[in-house]
């Protein structure tokens, strides 16, 4: 065993760091960038003038074909960027769906001449775009979407409503999955495209979240027409397509969370239990103790993933724990920081709260992350499914036309 | 980056696999479980030809040279395996002590043995309640001579010598040697039949010192071998898991598969990640060991901890899957139950640990 690079690596590496340094301010010191508050429009023109200068220099699409600006790389130097990235504070939170999901689904499905026109735009960060999948009635079961396609000679016509859908306000252009025969099973009547997000027809309302930000909306559509030429995949194939824009979910590299164990283990330093600084209260220790080992974890089973992809090799089904262990190890933590502080944890006003506030802001904005892009249920079920080969859940929807299947109230 | 075994040592892992499925079974288990055995003497004869008591034992002490790495897949298959034999007792602890902290004459004397099988090796640490630290050390060396009772002793009963942490001429923690041939001790009845413990009780035995005085020498002792610990509870919870799985996909309850029920799904689940987790803290560990890394010792806090909390959530769901057959004596989910919490109290347990591992992490981030 050894953490050295490869050759290629460390070379790739030195440019990464070399350009980051050169453009960007290391995270040191600063003060962390919590996810409390919308992008604003302020904030959409640094993503764009960071991600042209990041386009430019070669550091972005890493592992796209080089006919779209890519460089055909191997994904663990894509990993390696990420991990020199996440040192520095960059601008976050506009282009990871389109450029991680979007693109990469387009890249399997769309023509020649469509990609011609929207890779390279979407690489330089010209162009954002955004992934339209849950619905009000379908979001961990994703296939039982309702919105409806209606084939109009060259055209379909689309009625219903998409929700969820991160960055939608802010976007150019979308991918869809949506019902084009109700009475196929749930599965086999869905069909993909992308659309125009300025098409007349498209109502974009954003959602206020519990943590007061709004990163989401709700997206209406009133017989939106989209051409039958942005049809992705053929008719009843939708399910098949989405399938492809899951599997390309960002690798779950870098990307600490704060507050992480170093953040508690400094409040804890600082809050005192019985007239002595926490730290040194049992109860505590054994907290950070155990976060500790989760964290560790984690971080060990990224560098196995990182091994197999330096080789060459497709990552072991381990890389598949991190969003549930991460995602309820942030809501604990920050609540148990705020614990530490007792009453004063309540107090979010910028001059007084603690640690610039992100127990605070972490304990309103973990839940979601429990839920997004795969809640915790969904991943126990992908685990006992896929890595440990237990049966699939018994379904009263199977083989059932979609018209026919039970709905609730809700 | 390159956080894996080698092609050499995973070959190494099947092989030891394949062998300790077929010659370490649950009835060979069993008959340690039993009584009719105090270790599977056969079973020990045949690893130690095999060379793997030696694994990281240096070739010019008598051993394989396989390195640490090498000792760390071994304990992974004896954890899968439940095996009765004295193996950590031998290699990751006495054996391991005289390597770190014997002199040179007394590596040559007794590291050759211990690799060949010749002797068993035996870490007598415990008095009684208590965390592994110096204030719960009473046994005494005075003039060369040792006194006191050590005890619950892991193999005390079936082991040629131990190694004894007791305090020396200098008022300080040490560790001694002693041969245990005309010590008095008596076998205890503990949790994990299938493994031997005994109380030994010294009166006036010559020993001799490994080294200087200090807790140091002990803790090292204790860090090297709880990763190598933490690889036998990453393979019993391995073994746990797989069987909860296979069991899910055979047993039919309301007409299914109860693998196909979300409650028992998820059981599964959180089984597996606890035991990835554990894993890649012991991979970290393997890796600090055989560096001699600098944060050797929060790596092994690091992984004790972790490893010791997947197979205990391992063993216990185990039993939870399988439902009322899995509280017989017939079926093998209390081998493992048994074993969990014999590898998870032996050398300091979980609130030890995790009260170390802090103390390291503030020591680390002072400096």
């Amino acid at each position: 065993m050894d953490f050295n690079d490869t050759k290629e690596e460390a070379t790739f590496r030195a440019e990464a760091r070399a350009f980051l340094s050169a453009n960007a301010q290391l995270k040191a010191g600063t003060r962390p960038v919590l996810r409390q508050s919308g992008v604003d429009a302020a904030a959409v023109q640094r993503c764009k003038e960071w991600q042209a200068k990041k386009a430019d220099a070669g550091f972005a699409g890493l592992t796209w074909p080089k006919r779209f600006g890519g460089k055909e790389a191997s994904p663990i130097l894509q990993v390696i960027y990420n991990q020199e990235e996440d040192d520095f504070v960059v601008p976050r939170g506009l282009y990871e769906i389109g450029l991680g999901m979007c693109i990469p689904t387009m890249m399997a499905y769309a023509k020649p001449e469509q990609l011609d026109r929207y890779v390279k735009p979407a690489l330089r960060g010209e162009e954002v775009w955004c992934q339209l999948f849950s619905e009000p009635a379908g979001g961990s079961d994703l296939a039982a979407l309702r919105t409806r396609a209606v084939r109009d000679g060259d055209d379909w016509v689309i009625n219903g409503q998409k929700i969820w859908t991160s960055g939608a306000h802010l976007s150019d252009f979308g991918i869809i999955v949506v019902r084009t025969d109700p009475d196929k099973p749930k599965h086999e009547g869905l069909t993909f495209f992308f659309l125009d997000m300025k098409s007349p027809g498209i109502d974009v309302r954003p959602i206020h979240q519990m943590s007061g930000a709004s990163h989401f909306n709700e997206v209406f559509f009133t017989d939106v027409r989209v051409p039958d030429a942005q049809r992705l995949g053929a008719v009843g194939q939708g399910w098949k397509v989405s399938l492809t824009t899951l599997m390309n979910e960002r690798l779950a590299v870098g990307d600490v969370q704060r507050p992480d164990v170093d953040d508690l283990l400094e409040l804890s330093r600082k809050m005192r239990i019985d007239g002595k600084p926490a730290i040194q209260n049992g109860a505590v220790r054994e907290k950070i103790a155990e976060w500790h080992a989760r964290s560790q974890g984690l971080k060990f089973t990224r560098f196995r993933t990182m091994t197999a992809l330096s080789k060459g090799e497709t990552p072991g089904p381990e890389n598949s724990i991190h969003k549930l262990v991460n995602a309820s190890k942030l809501q604990d933590i920050a609540s148990y920081g705020l614990d530490l502080m007792g009453n004063h944890g309540m107090v979010v006003d910028d001059d007084l709260t603690e640690a610039y506030g992100m127990f605070q802001a972490a304990l309103l904005s973990s839940p979601s992350a429990r839920i997004a892009g795969g809640s915790d249920e969904i991943l126990r079920n992908i685990i006992a499914e896929r890595v440990l080969g237990l049966p699939p859940d018994i379904r009263v929807d199977k083989g059932v036309p979609f018209n026919k299947v039970p709905t609730g109230k809700r | 980056m390159n956080f894996d075994f080698s092609d050499d040592l995973k070959q190494l892992r099947d092989q030891a696999r394949r062998f300790l499925s077929e010659q370490c079974t649950p009835a060979v288990v069993r008959r340690s479980l039993d009584g009719q055995e105090a270790h599977a003497a056969g079973l020990w004869r045949e690893i130690a030809q095999m060379g793997w008591i030696g694994a990281a034992i240096p070739e010019e002490f008598g051993g394989a040279g396989l390195g640490y790495e090498g000792l760390c897949v071994l304990a992974e298959e004896m954890g899968r395996a439940v095996a009765p034999i004295p193996f950590g007792s031998t290699a990751y602890l006495a054996a391991e002590a005289i390597l770190t902290a014997g002199s040179d004459a007394q590596r040559r004397e007794y590291l050759p043995k211990l690799a060949d099988g010749s002797l068993i090796g035996c870490f007598a640490l415990s008095e009684g309640n208590g965390s592994p630290e110096p204030s719960a050390i009473h046994a005494r060396v005075v003039g060369g001579r040792l006194t006191g009772a050590k005890w619950p002793v892991a193999d005390g009963g079936i082991a040629d010598i131990a190694v004894v942490v007791a305090i020396d001429e200098h008022r300080q923690p040490g560790l001694f040697v002693a041969d245990l041939k005309d010590v008095r001790r008596r076998d205890l009845q503990t949790l994990d039949p299938s493994r031997n413990h005994a109380r030994l009780d010294f009166d006036g035995l010559a020993v001799r010192q490994l080294g200087s005085s200090g807790w140091g020498s002990v803790q090292r002792v204790l860090d090297r071998s709880a990763i190598l610990f933490a690889f036998e509870q990453v393979g019993g919870a391995d073994a746990c898991l797989q069987m909860a799985k296979d069991y899910a996909q055979e047993r039919y309850a309301f007409g299914r598969p109860i693998g196909s029920f979300q409650a028992i799904k998820h059981k599964l689940a959180d089984m597996y990640v606890a035991l990835e987790l554990a894993r890649s803290n012991a991979y970290y560990g393997a890796w600090a060991l055989s560096e001699d890394a600098t944060d050797l010792s929060l790596a092994a806090a690091t992984a004790r901890v972790s490893a010791t909390e997947a197979f205990h959530l391992a063993s216990k769901e185990n039993i939870q899957t399988h439902g009322g057959i899995g509280f017989t004596w017939a079926v093998d989910c209390h081998l493992f139950y048994r074993r969990s919490k014999q590898l998870g109290l032996m050398i300091g347990s979980a609130p030890f640990w995790k009260n170390r591992l802090v103390d390291l992490l503030e020591t680390r981030n002072a400096a």
